[in-house]
């Protein structure tokens, strides 16, 4: 199995590779699950007792509840399956993707606004460009 | 015989879609995006295509983790749109052309790609976002579509060679299908964007410009650019644009570039589009 250290090079970047799509397995069904109108009501009405239905260790169980995507992603979860929960949260993917990046979601708005974050210094942590 | 008889690219982001839903396709934010493609608008309606051969990617809807094919063509004759978290798109069921689909399949296989091969499925902004910005609002989609799907959420996705290599046995077969058919091949997705972690929203214009001029005169060039070179320079979802490299092959050696259109932002998102014409 290769171990992609040069995808680790990247700089605030996590690269959904077979492995990660493993550990993931389970948070990322779960998210599919919201596609469903009843669920995603069954879910909004007891999060946690519709969580404890899935086979989810219980640091992806708590990153789901914070909605914290960062960690989501750690545990292996998929931007486009996570996508899921915000949309059921009514949020867009510009807030969620904000809430990634430490910056609120008026300043990340605006840096889209002026052409987006540069991909200067963005490239690699090793070589500093 | 059935005629490829131009290649349209276009980014397929989401909120593309629910701008024009909702009617703010007028307000201040999106009018420039959409006034990008009136020139696309009047242009297909003198075209009048019979099908369109649409590649894009499926996001978390059609398939889950559980079966994720590299390449996938819809043989059915029609799709649901799918429900992506927020209900479907209140746009038209799309159409398949299910004979020319088949056709295509065959052919894709026995010329040695091994399509995955779906007959029912629903689709996702992925696809209905580039009709809704070709097309505007209609009440039915004015072409039959062959959709074809190309895994870009799981690493390895496709290379951009056997993308461009795919696109060259689709020209194959779509024009040894025996009818006279007015087929356009689109590829969607893109340009540079980043959707996760600190580094979302990335956007690298020099790149994409780059992209778009190697697409047009040079797609010997573009098609070895590796998975990491996309990553670092357009972003981690900026590797949709293998996608755009199926549609050129289709096209043949020469092309001529009719349209272009470059805009930022669209939501986390740099907005490409062009029209190309193959030439003889």
């Amino acid at each position: 199995m290769n171990d992609h250290e040069e995808f680790d090079d990247i700089p605030g970047t996590t690269v959904f590779t077979t492995k990660r799509s493993r550990q993931g397995f389970q948070l990322n069904q779960f998210c599919m699950s919201l596609m469903k109108p009843e669920n995603r009501e069954r879910f909004r009405g007891d999060e946690r007792t519709y969580l404890d239905e899935w086979s989810m260790t219980e640091a992806q169980k708590q990153a789901v509840l914070a909605r914290d995507y960062n960690a989501a992603i750690a545990e292996g979860g998929n931007i486009y399956f996570l996508a899921k929960i915000f949309a059921t949260d009514g949020q867009s993917f510009q807030q969620a993707a904000a809430s990634m990046t430490g910056m609120t979601s008026d300043e990340y708005a605006q840096m889209m606004l002026s052409g987006g974050r540069s991909p200067e210094g963005q490239r690699s942590i090793k070589e500093g460009r | 015989m059935a005629r490829i008889t131009a290649g349209v690219a276009t980014s397929h982001v989401p909120a593309i879609g629910a701008a024009l839903d909702l009617g703010k396709s007028g307000s201040d934010y999106w009018q420039p995006l959409f006034d990008g493609y009136d020139w696309s608008k009047e242009w297909i309606a003198k075209e009048k295509p019979d099908v369109v051969v649409l590649i894009y990617n499926d996001h978390a809807s059609a398939f889950s983790l559980a079966v994720l094919p590299t390449f996938a063509i819809g043989c059915a004759e029609r799709y649901a749109i799918a429900d992506e978290g927020f209900g479907p798109r209140p746009v038209p069921e799309v159409i398949g052309h299910a004979d020319l689909a088949c056709h295509i399949t065959e052919n894709l296989i026995l010329d040695e790609f091994d399509m995955t091969i779906i007959n029912e499925m629903s689709v996702d902004h992925g696809l209905t976002v580039p009709l809704s910005l070709m097309f505007g609002q209609p009440e039915a989609w004015p072409v039959k579509v062959v959709p074809i799907a190309v895994n870009v959420v799981e690493y390895p996705q496709p290379t951009g060679n056997r993308c461009f290599e795919l696109g060259k046995a689709l020209r194959k077969a779509i024009r040894s299908y025996d009818e006279d058919l007015n087929v356009q091949v689109w590829g969607t997705g893109g340009m540079s964007h980043q959707l996760q972690g600190p580094r979302a929203g990335l956007i690298n214009s020099e790149f994409d410009h780059e992209f778009f001029d190697q697409l047009v005169l040079d797609p010997d060039t573009l098609k070895k650019v590796p998975h990491i070179e996309y990553l670092r320079e357009a972003g981690s979802e900026g590797i949709e644009m293998i996608m755009w490299l199926i549609m050129r092959g289709a096209l043949g050696k020469k092309v001529k570039e009719l349209y272009r259109f470059y805009h930022v932002p669209a939501s986390n998102t740099a907005v490409g589009h062009l029209i190309l014409k193959p030439t003889k």
